[in-house]
């Protein structure tokens, strides 16, 4: 039989799903930022959306934690279900605060608050109503040690966040995502404005922390979507283009579009 | 499809690789062919053209490999750019490997002389003249597809295959033959067997060239696969 060398056979388990977007659209006022976008992501895995600028991929990023709240005029249509509960987190009665307690975001580039490292940790966790400060410590050394940063900071917990380099600063904020147990964490360029050993560690970080955590990332980097992605989205002006495992999009996508912007044809 | 990327420099660079590809085929085809015609009119001189010729398909190979990383380390291609490097790398260990083909016929050829077999002898050079001509239009063929990236052309490659390994084997009764009718032939025949068969490999070369070809279009890996399986997958 022919073969297709490109294609890998099914995992012997089905894919479970930690959420599925449904025919979401998302508008800025009158503009369609999204245009009725369907997809699944797979728990434990790392699914990565590509494309130019203004393709939608930080708009659609940015609906998992309703992010677009904060700004009037914004408006979503269509449902984005996190499993296993099946809860739309669209809906207009769920709390986006309750949202983001277990959805966590990343940002492009680093933002810890003007605390101590210990308390950007110890942060979310006292919101949450623990107090125990026993039970805080073990908690907050766990998610230095999940965001691959506690031997460099066990000795000075109480230093001013601002005093780590940009790339430990971007591993604080994932230890602080972390330190909540999300079941989903969302990365916005998290490596855009760090240097490539530090884009390095991150890249490494992402790989043992989706043992724990769904993870959705969005990337101007295309080797980086390559490199750390299970799947991938390619999208472009609010169309979801092409969606596949990383592996037959960055060898054999099956369209002509997608293969153009990743061989960079686009144009 | 949309042929040029973004950066000219990398359309520059591919092109710039795979003409030098068909340079070195030009060249293993020109060595075949002479490697051929030396033994079916038992020339030293033409047998020591093929044996020259050598050094520079294996210097070919050793530049263009060095090429196919920097590009592969600088570029960090994907999808069917990917997909054209991995098959140059191979196209050209294929190539070579025809070009040793060829270079073993030349040496044959010498040793044959050298051994005082001359036309006189009955042999069958002009059958060996036949397999070779299907072996060369293979190979030409398969660059024909490999310069175009013609699928068509690959499939017809795929095709033909068969063709030289039946006249190898009909070779091989005709040398039995022969060897058995004058043993004075037996020593000279013995060496066309082995002529026989590297010019039965040079089909081969040609062969994974041209699933090499279709590798590039397609991205499927057709080899070990009967032709009408193959035909029915990229069609």
């Amino acid at each position: 039989m022919v073969t297709d060398t490109l294609e890998r056979p099914a995992a012997a388990t089905a894919a479970v799903h930690k959420a599925e977007v449904r025919n979401l659209s998302f508008y800025y006022g009158d503009f369609k930022a999204i245009k009725g976008v369907s997809m699944a992501i797979e728990e434990h895995k790392v699914t990565a959306l590509i494309g130019p600028s203004g393709c939608g991929k930080s708009t659609l990023l940015r609906c998992f934690n309703r992010m677009h709240d904060l700004y009037p005029g914004n408006r979503y249509d269509g449902e984005i279900i996190l499993k296993p509960d099946n809860v739309n987190i669209l809906a207009k009665d769920v709390d986006p605060i309750e949202v983001r307690m277990r959805i966590g975001m990343v940002f492009q580039k680093p933002n810890p608050f003007p605390k101590s490292i210990y308390e950007n940790v110890a942060y979310g966790l006292r919101v949450r109503g623990l107090r125990n400060r026993t039970e805080l410590d073990d908690r907050v050394e766990a998610a230095l040690k999940g965001g691959a940063l506690w031997e460099e900071v066990k000795n000075r917990l109480q230093d001013v966040a601002f005093a780590l380099s940009g790339g430990q600063q971007q591993r604080l904020c994932i230890a602080r995502a972390l330190a909540t147990d999300p079941e989903l964490l969302l990365f916005d360029e998290p490596t855009s404005a760090l240097d490539p050993m530090a884009t390095g560690s991150i890249e490494d970080l992402i790989h043992s922390i989706k043992q724990k955590v769904t993870i959705l990332i969005v990337t101007h980097n295309m080797q980086q979507a390559a490199r750390v992605s299970d799947y991938t989205a390619y999208m472009y002006v609010g169309d979801l283009v092409e969606f596949g495992a990383t592996n037959d999009i960055f060898m054999k996508p099956k369209r002509k579009e997608t293969e153009d912007y990743i061989t960079g044809r686009f144009g | 499809m949309n042929d040029k990327h973004i950066s000219s420099q990398f359309d520059a660079e591919l092109g710039s690789i795979s003409t030098r590809v068909l340079e070195m085929g030009g060249l293993v085809e020109a060595q075949v062919g002479q490697a051929v015609y030396a033994l079916t009119h038992l020339s030293h001189e033409t047998a020591g053209q093929v044996l020259a010729a050598e050094e520079r398909v294996n210097a070919m190979e050793v530049e263009i490999d060095n090429d196919l990383w920097t590009i592969i380390a600088r570029r960090q291609p994907t999808a069917r750019d990917l997909r054209l490097l991995v098959a140059i790398a191979k196209a050209i260990a294929n190539l070579e490997r025809a070009g040793d083909e060829a270079a073993r016929i030349a040496r044959t050829v010498q040793r044959l002389i050298n051994a005082g077999v001359s036309s006189r002898l009955r042999l069958p050079l002009e059958d060996l003249g036949y397999e070779s001509t299907l072996a060369i239009t293979q190979l030409r063929k398969s660059l024909d597809a490999f310069a175009r990236l013609d699928i068509e052309k690959a499939l017809e490659v795929l095709k033909t295959d068969d063709q030289i390994d039946q006249e190898f084997e009909g070779l091989m009764r005709k040398l039995v033959t022969y060897m058995m009718e004058d043993p004075r032939t037996i020593s000279a025949s013995i060496d066309l067997v082995f002529v026989a068969k590297a010019i039965e490999r040079v089909g081969d070369h040609a062969k994974n060239l041209a699933e090499a070809v279709i590798y590039v279009v397609k991205g499927m890996d057709v080899r070990h696969n009967t032709v009408e399986s193959v035909e029915a997958m990229v069609r």
